[in-house]
């Protein structure tokens, strides 16, 4: 028989234990869950388990973070496999630090839930669920592999339908049935657009297509390009493609919807950061598909600033907002809105989860969920309202605060563009403008609204007429200590940015010119 | 479903179906077979026990909740991943050992290790999610 | 063949698009697993169609004997295939709860999460 002369597809040198940073965080937040869904019922604090757990994630990503900063991205290919055949996985400065915010995160949510929930919530697998929704987001941000990528998004999601319906509600179960249906639509959309990817290019590997696609044909290349834009805006809930998130956010208790307005949407974006590096082959990211995006974003900034619908009205309290603007740097095509919108990702998974967090202890106190309903709380408790007002002025991006650091970026870029006389960057300027406008007055207004009126709408009487409860030792300390935390790292890294700003445009700059991403994986010697 | 004729020849059922999706998640590596289809047969067996004798007696007769048992799962399939740090290989990389048993030869591995997690997660997972459907007919 | 394939991978997910647009969960249940068997066969499609034997090395070979089909579809849609299981199983059990909670399998009846007569805004300030 005639052997087919091949050379070997496999790696030959050792693999350093120093490596291993980059599979440690999902295999422990994987061994983590695994470990807490075998102990559901016989261990009795499975907080401390999983918050040890994610501890030790951040450790590994905070040494990730620290290799990356100094050597450029990292990439690790499994079972010694040449990279285009095994799958990798890469991480660069970007999917690092979003992994290790989408950690701190679930940190902070681990310890604001022991504060809310009661003894008969016990075993009903929040703790297990919750490191699996992370081990899912963390291989979502380091994975180098565009089908890797889908299982890591299907891991999220199996993990979100679980925390969707924790407790079981009516409500849940509506909410859940809509989010269910949504999302699995999106993923099976990005599946389709990876089936016609690998018909086109005959990869999946992230940098091989990088180094493929600008011999591909351009026009397949953009069909495929709208396909994902659609299912990763579906997946990011961007303007036109939100339907899941006002149908299901408010539905499940607020810790877990705070975990999803600071992960899930986030998530999407980065693919779109990422899959957008991959297929526009070149830098100038104004090529291929994603030029279509483009044109929607103008549309996307105002509504994201609207959020608006869900804020100001204010029957519920915040909805997911922001993405609009990240979109809008991912349209800009340049290294500063790049760089403007991971800025954005990185600020909103903290801040986004801060508000929400702030939101459930509003409700636990108020016992209300609609904000006419509210009032007086000022008094009640002083610290609630100063947070409640700083995570407002920082998710509108008013100057001390992080948010402000990202839409500078963004601004700086888009003028930039528009001085080169390029008008629909002027147009993303002014709506970026009015995002952050509507957002101030949506925020003060709702401040004004739960904190600042001493009752209840209607309410004639100057006295105090809400019935506010009083949170347990416990419940003040958990659940308000975990935000307070959360928020001084918000503020803390809004006074001193210059760190993030550094990370940014490092990360903007490989996006942009993905050679040291390419020679992470190995793949400059590897293909001839 | 409930008749006598089915409730006599469950048990031979589910025992014989139980012996062969551990022939076929074993048989997996070189042939047709593998723990996802092995833990899908196990899965169906169970269910097959709970529509017999009751999803009560059925998950009585599992012991450990079907889910812990998708834990132990997952548990494993990690570990048999990590198992390669010592060789200085990447994430995942196959292990083998071959145990001399007299005129055999038995291989073992760390795929091995995997192909079983993917077995109990297939068979904890299904068998919940069955025995969640029929406990909800009965009711 | 190819071209063939195309055209059956268009009328699964034409047929699976109208099924999910339709206002009962059963049949949006339907419509996502024919959804997802369509883009399977798409990607086994855009993994080429030969005529070559199935990718399994013989007993005692380091490498196949001869051609063989391209795996790595195979394997995707394995993948995928088990992934779109886990998920239908997940919406039949929550279709059938939320039958048993709402007692709706129409979704114009489901308005508990995005109610019809949303309370007004507050008005002050």
């Amino acid at each position: 028989m005639d052997h087919l002369a091949l050379p070997t597809a496999m790696i030959e040198t050792p693999t350093a234990l120093a490596d291993w940073v980059i599979v440690l965080p999902l295999v422990l937040a994987l061994l983590g869950a695994a470990l807490l869904l075998m102990l559901r019922q016989i261990r009795r604090m499975p907080a401390l388990l999983a918050g040890l757990v994610v501890i030790a994630i951040i450790a590994c990503e905070v040494a990730l973070l620290q290799r990356i900063a100094v050597e450029g991205p990292l990439s690790m290919t499994m079972g010694k496999w040449l990279p285009p055949f095994g799958i990798s996985f890469t991480a660069d400065i970007f999917g690092a630090a979003f992994a290790l915010a989408a950690a701190f995160v679930t940190l902070i949510v681990i310890i604001y839930a022991e504060g809310e929930r009661g003894a008969d919530e016990r075993g009903d697998g929040f703790h297990a669920l919750v490191l699996l929704l992370l081990a899912g987001v963390t291989g979502a941000f380091l994975t180098g592999d565009l089908f890797n990528l889908y299982v890591w998004f299907e891991v999220m999601l199996i993990a979100s339908f679980g925390l969707i319906v924790t407790g079981g509600r009516p409500l849940q179960l509506d909410g859940a049935v809509k989010y269910g249906f949504l999302n699995f639509l999106a993923t099976t959309l990005f599946l389709l657009s990876l089936g016609l990817i690998y018909g086109l290019l005959g990869t999946l590997n992230m940098a091989d297509i990088i180094g493929k696609a600008s011999t591909a044909n351009p026009a397949a290349l953009t069909g495929i390009a709208a396909l994902l834009l659609l299912a990763f805006g579906m997946k990011a809930a961007a303007f036109p493609l939100n339907a899941r998130l006002p149908a299901s956010y408010h539905t499940p208790p607020t810790v877990i919807s705070a975990l999803f307005a600071g992960l899930l949407t986030k998530v999407g974006v980065y693919a779109l950061l990422r899959a957008g590096a991959a297929l526009a082959g070149e830098p100038g990211y104004s090529g291929t598909g994603f030029a279509i995006g483009r044109h929607r974003d103008v549309a996307d900034c105002p509504a994201g600033g609207d959020c608006g619908d869900q804020f100001a009205p204010g029957h519920r309290l915040p909805g997911d907002r922001g993405i609009g603007a990240v979109l809008a740097g991912i349209a800009l095509p340049s290294e500063g809105g790049v760089a403007g919108a991971a800025l954005y990702v990185f600020h909103a998974i903290l801040t986004m989860t801060a508000l929400y967090l702030v939101a459930g202890l509003i409700e636990r106190r108020t016992g209300q969920r609609d904000t006419v309903q509210m009032g007086g709380l000022y008094a009640a408790s002083t610290p609630l309202s100063v947070l409640f007002l700083v995570l407002v002025l920082a998710t509108a991006g008013v100057p001390p605060f992080l948010g402000f650091w990202p839409k500078l970026l963004l601004l700086d870029a888009g003028v930039q563009q528009a001085m080169a006389g390029d008008w629909a960057d002027g147009a993303l300027v002014v709506a970026l403008l009015a995002n952050a406008v509507l957002t101030l007055i949506a925020g003060s207004r709702l401040w004004a609204h739960v904190f600042w009126r001493s009752g209840v709408e209607g309410a004639v009487s100057e006295h105090e007429t809400v019935t506010l409860r009083t949170p347990g030792v416990r419940e003040q300390w958990l659940g308000l200590g975990a935000s307070v935390v959360l928020t001084a790292l918000i503020v803390l890294a809004g006074l001193w940015p210059n760190l993030l700003f550094e990370g940014a445009r490092a990360g903007a700059a490989d996006l942009v010119d993905p050679a040291r991403y390419i020679a992470a994986f190995g793949l400059a010697e590897a293909t001839p | 479903m409930n008749t006598v004729i089915f409730r006599t020849i469950a048990p031979l059922i589910v025992a014989i179906m139980l012996m062969f999706s551990v022939y076929v998640c074993l048989r997996g590596h070189n042939e047709p077979g593998g723990g996802f289809i092995g833990g899908l047969i196990a899965a169906s067996a169970l269910a097959i026990w709970g529509m017999a004798t009751g999803v009560e007696t059925a998950r009585k007769a599992l012991r450990v909740d079907p889910l812990a048992l998708a834990g132990a799962g997952v548990f494993a399939a990690a570990l048999s991943g990590l198992a390669s740090v010592f060789t200085g290989s990447p994430f995942m990389t196959s292990i083998w050992l071959y145990l001399d048993l007299g005129e055999t030869s038995v291989p073992l591995s760390t795929p091995m290790i995997f192909d079983i997690g993917v077995y109990f997660v297939v068979l904890g997972t299904i068998t919940s999610i069955a025995l969640a459907l029929q406990s909800g007919e009965e009711s | 063949m190819d071209y063939a394939l195309a055209v059956l991978v268009g009328l699964f997910i034409a047929l699976g698009v109208y099924l999910l647009l339709s206002r009962s969960i059963i049949r949006m249940l339907l419509g996502v697993t024919i959804f997802g068997n369509g883009v399977n066969l798409l990607i086994f499609t855009a993994g080429r169609l030969t005529r070559e034997v199935a990718p399994i090395v013989p007993t005692g070979l380091d490498q196949p004997a001869g051609p063989i089909a391209n795996p790595l579809p195979q394997a995707l849609i394995l993948t995928a295939i088990v992934i779109g299981f886990a998920m239908f199983s997940f919406l039949l059990v929550l279709a059938y709860r939320a039958y048993q909670e709402l007692d709706a399998d129409d979704t114009d009846t489901m308005r508990l999460a995005e109610p019809e007569d949303t309370p007004r805004p507050p008005l002050s300030y």
